[in-house]
Order: structure tokens, then sequence, then C-alpha cells
């Protein structure tokens, strides 16, 4: 089993913020913190990362944008919500336009609090994904078919909670 | 042993240890990089811990063609330095690398995404500003040693540099365009976070962009073995010398790269051919009086 844990790439997308994580974020990869001794970077590009970083709330704009960058990354991948924003919606969550947190449209895997969030629970939250971003990855070589029958199984569990709500 | 037995070993060992090296260069030139920056960095493996850890993420591919064109670079630069070591043609080396970099433009424009058309377009200024510089180097290199074989032009009893200082200093010049670093890395934007999310390879997979690091190790161990045959000669300690020239010229290289912003691309081809015709080109006159 391959040990991915030293490499995470991070793709950092803010959404409707008052930008206050997004320094924060920026605050990790500079001396005092020094992001990249772990082999964190920050890369633009989706196709290249393994975590996605969403500061900042989902709003009618744009949804569909962090939905693309989602169907973008390869797998296996990881999703960190960074801030109360991402996580809930934060101050805006009552906001017209606000549709809530980054799990409003894509899975998200690990919730950083804090308003904005501070630069070592930025960092903790990534170590915590790269923890889950291993799992995915092993279960993704240890074979296609556990992962068809993994799917089977997730498809009819769907179709039980749909009756249920029927 | 035969020649034809010696050639193969060196060409394995060449396959074998140039992405060894090519990476372990990459790692401490992250390593100084943060230093300077007053950071800890990464450990001096990581270059390898993401090879890695790309090769093992899901394929993906914007156009169908982009696979084989990154293969095919990767072939011919491997080919380049292969060439190279073997003792064979300096200036068809650099003919088989103007043909791998065209595999990489039309990987890049494949794609039809701006940011790749951007960096593809820019990669071609970036040739245009070295190429003079590059064809110079060789053509001194044969009037040096009357030959354009590698193998002869490090059998001389007087190293080339005694000969060609001016082309040696213009050289190093191109590296850093050669190289992508700043302040020329126009066509890379050189963090992938920056204006045009590293140009050139913005449209690369996890997979592909493996290779293109590949490639890049490959090109990397090339253009040190290029600083290297200006130091090399008959005698066996000059060996010694080149290692240590090639480390001081990486470490330049790392420096300037800190130590500049990015440059505008007209700029770039001014002043990379203006250093190649002052220099390189003054020097060549003077070895052309010298040897005719």
């Amino acid at each position: 089993m391959y040990k991915i844990t030293r490499s995470p790439w991070v793709m950092h997308y803010d959404g409707s913020s008052c930008n206050g994580c997004d320094i924060e974020v920026l605050a990790c990869l500079t001396p005092v913190y020094d992001a990249e001794r772990f082999g964190i970077v920050n890369t633009g590009d989706p196709m290249q990362a393994d975590i996605l970083l969403i500061t900042g709330g989902i709003n009618t704009q744009n949804a569909p944008v962090v939905k693309q960058l989602y169907e973008q990354m390869s797998d296996p991948k990881v999703v960190v919500a960074v801030g109360v924003c991402a996580c809930t919606g934060g101050v805006f969550k009552e906001c017209y336009n606000i549709l809530g947190g980054a799990d409003q449209v894509i899975p998200v895997d690990v919730y950083v609090p804090g308003c904005a969030a501070r630069p070592q629970a930025i960092i903790d939250g990534i170590v915590k994904g790269i923890g889950i971003f291993q799992e995915r990855l092993n279960k993704m070589e240890s074979g296609e078919d556990e992962k068809s029958s993994q799917e089977e199984k997730d498809s009819s569990e769907e179709k039980e909670e749909a009756g249920k709500e029927e | 042993m035969s020649d034809m037995t010696i050639k193969i070993i060196i060409a394995v060992c060449y396959v074998l240890l140039a992405p060894l090296i090519g990476g372990l260069l990459d790692g401490i030139g992250r390593k100084i990089s943060a230093r300077m920056q007053r950071r800890v960095g990464p450990p001096i493996l990581q270059p390898f811990y993401d090879f890695g850890k790309l090769l093992h993420k899901d394929p993906i591919h914007v156009a169908p063609s982009q696979d084989f064109m990154m293969l095919s670079y990767l072939f011919f630069i491997i080919l380049t330095g292969g060439m190279m070591f073997l003792g064979m043609d300096l200036l068809m080396c650099m003919f088989i690398l103007s043909t791998a970099v065209m595999f990489l433009y039309f990987t890049a424009v494949v794609t039809g995404s701006h940011y790749t058309n951007i960096g593809a377009t820019r990669e071609l200024l970036q040739m245009v500003a070295y190429e003079p510089c590059v064809l110079l180097t060789c053509v001194a290199f044969y009037v040096v040693s009357s030959s354009f074989n590698t193998a002869d032009i490090i059998s001389k009893d007087i190293s080339p540099i005694a000969y060609m200082p001016g082309v040696f200093i213009a050289f190093v010049f191109i590296l850093t365009i050669k190289m992508r670093k700043s302040p020329f890395d126009i066509s890379t934007s050189h963090h992938p976070n920056q204006e045009i999310v590293k140009g050139i390879t913005s449209e690369l997979g996890a997979k592909n962009l493996a290779v293109y690091t590949l490639a890049e190790w490959y090109e990397t161990v090339f253009l040190m073995g290029m600083v290297a045959l200006f130091i090399l000669n008959k005698n066996l300690w000059s060996i010694l010398a080149a290692v240590i020239v090639v480390f001081l010229v990486y470490f330049l290289e790392i420096l300037i790269d800190n130590s500049s912003a990015r440059m505008k691309s007209d700029l770039m081809i001014k002043l990379s051919w203006g250093v190649t015709l002052a220099l390189a080109g003054t020097n060549f006159l003077v070895l052309i009086y010298m040897f005719n």
C-alpha cells in the first residue's frame, strides 16, 4: 500500500466570505507556519490537487463553480471546509442569496471551525484530511470489485431512504 | 570489454541514475529556496514523494492525444541526454531537444484552454530567446575542439572554458530561461497559484504531470551536463572541478530565482539576445581569429 501522506496538494477556493479565512490560509504558507515542510503545496489546478480547501459560504452564483471544481479533481480527493461560513453559512446564513455551507453542493470531509479559522487549525484540518485521503486511496487500490459492490450497497441504501420519504 | 558494451552500460546508468540525480537536485533546490526565505522547507526527498503520489492518482485526459505527446516529450528528452553522455554529436542533441520542446508545445495547445495556450505561446518565445545562444555555444565548442562530438570535446588538454568564458556566461544566463526560473518563468508562472496557473502544465492530469516532472529531471541533468562540458578535459581532476562548478551554477540559478520578479517577454528576448551578442558573439569572433 502506498503511503501518500507526505505530499498533499491543496487547492484553495474562496466562496462568499469576508476574506478573513483567506488571509489565514495564506498565513499557513508564510515562514511562521511554513506548511510546505509537510509537503503542502498551494496549487491553482483542480486536476492536480488532492485537497479542496473552501472558505466562505455557498451562494447561488458560486454553487456551480464549486461543483465543477470538485468534479475536475481526480480521485482520491478530500474536501476541507475552513471557517464557520464554509461549515454552515455563518453570519451570512440568512441572506437571500446564500445556500449555506459547502456541504450544500459537495460532500465535505473535514470541518474547521473559527471566525476566522486560525492557521494552526487550518493545518490541523489539512492533516486530518490527509488521513481520509490515505483511506480512500487504500480503498481505491484494493480493487474495483469492492468498489462496485459498495456502490451497489450505497444505491440500495439510497433507495431505501427514498422509499421512507415517500 | 568492447566499446559497445561500455556504451550500453553508460546508457543504462544514465537512464536509471539521471532521474535520481535530477530529483535530488530539485529537492535540494526547494530546500535552499526555503532557507533563503527563512522557512524550514520540505524534506530533500519531497520531489520523489510528489512523484509517487501523482502516479497513484486517477488519470485524467483533457484531450486524447495528450498522453502520446507527453510520452514523446519524455522520450526525446531522454534521447537528448543519452546522446550527450554517450559522446555523440552536440548539435544533434540540441536539435532533438528542440523537437522535444515542440511536443511539449503541442501537449499544451491540443487542450484549447486559455492558460495552456498562453503558456505554450510564451514557451515558443522562450525558445526564440535561448536558441541563438545554444547554437553559438555548439559552434564555439566546434571551433575550440574541431569536433561536435562530446567525447572529443572532453578529451582536450585545456578545458574549453579557458577559450570561451564569454560563451559560458551567456550560456549560464540563458540557462535561467531554459530551466524556466524567475525572472524568466514567463511560460509557467513558476507557482501554480499565480495568474496563468503554471501555464503550459495547467491542463495536465496527475499522471501526465508525473511524466512531465520526470522529463524535467532528465532535462536538468542534461543542462548541468552541458555546464560540465565547459570544464571537463583530459585530466581526471577536472571531473571534481566540473561537479563543483555545476553546484555553483545551480546555486546561482536558485539565488536569481528567489531574488527577482517575473520579466515581460519582449524584455527577456532583448536581454537574452543582447547578452548573447555581446558576450558569446564577441567571444566567438575572438575564437575564429585565434584558431584560424
